[in-house]
């Protein structure tokens, strides 16, 4: 699914990031607890959150995770967007809750993790 | 490929700098051309023991050595020490604070994350002194 795909589905911004990335992301994880994201082992993953501090972007750098998904209205600080734009993650930010875009994402074909 | 060496201050309970020296480390693979899934495996494993520093000591040294074939990481820290190291080794044992666990850390995940992705991993400590943790991870 590309990255355009996730922002119209999941009505969200981009507020970091290029958006005309042309990654193809296959997997979705649903997590705040970034203990368990650097667990992971795929590549190609969404990471879907309501953590919004700038140790969730050094955890998806670290974790190798292209792209963050800030769920509930979280709004991305200016140094967790200095610190994706840096790093190349691709940071979006939309309204809907973990479980509603979890949803939408599964029945449009994106895969759980395990 | 030459032998080089990187060294790192790491400040205890300064979370907003956590992960710099890991994320020098993961630069320096990049341009070493390492297998992605190495480098992910070294910069997981780094992460986990410089937010280790961070969360639970006063202040560490991180130390990476690149040679030609694998890499040797040392975090050696002053700080409270592990009084059970088979016991902090268990998955979900965490003597972390409210603090750590709201910053979505601290699950007791840690120590066991880094021996699942390292191929070598040393702990020795002193309680009321300090921790030393190495591993070493093939390319």
């Amino acid at each position: 699914m590309r990255i355009n795909e996730i922002l119209e589905l999941t009505e969200a911004r981009l507020v970091a990031g290029d958006p005309d990335s042309l990654i193809n992301i296959e997997h979705a994880f649903s997590s705040d607890l970034m203990s368990d994201v650097l667990t992971l082992d795929n590549h190609h993953i969404i990471l879907i959150t309501g953590l919004a501090n700038v140790q969730l972007i050094r955890t998806v750098e670290m974790a190798d995770l292209p792209v963050v998904l800030l769920c509930r209205n979280k709004t991305a600080t200016p140094e967790m967007i200095d610190l994706a734009n840096e790093n190349g993650t691709i940071l979006l930010e939309t309204p809907f809750s973990i479980f509603r875009v979890s949803g939408i994402l599964y029945s449009n074909g994106l895969k759980p993790v395990f | 490929m030459i032998t080089m060496d990187i060294q790192f201050e790491i400040k205890g309970g300064d979370f907003n700098q956590a992960g710099k020296a890991s994320s020098k480390i993961k630069n320096r693979l990049k341009q070493l051309d390492i297998d992605p899934s190495i480098i992910k495996r070294v910069v997981v494993a780094a992460y986990e023991a410089e937010l280790n520093v961070v969360a639970h000591a006063y202040h560490g040294i991180m130390t990476a050595l690149f040679e030609p074939d694998f890499i040797t990481v040392t975090i050696t820290d002053s700080g409270p020490g592990i009084e059970n190291i088979e016991q902090a080794m268990q998955a979900g044992f965490s003597t972390a604070s409210g603090k750590v666990r709201e910053m979505g850390f601290g699950a007791g995940m840690g120590l066991p994350n880094i021996k699942k992705n390292t191929d070598e991993l040393k702990i020795e400590s002193k309680v009321g002194e300090g921790t030393t943790l190495f591993f070493k991870i093939y390319y």
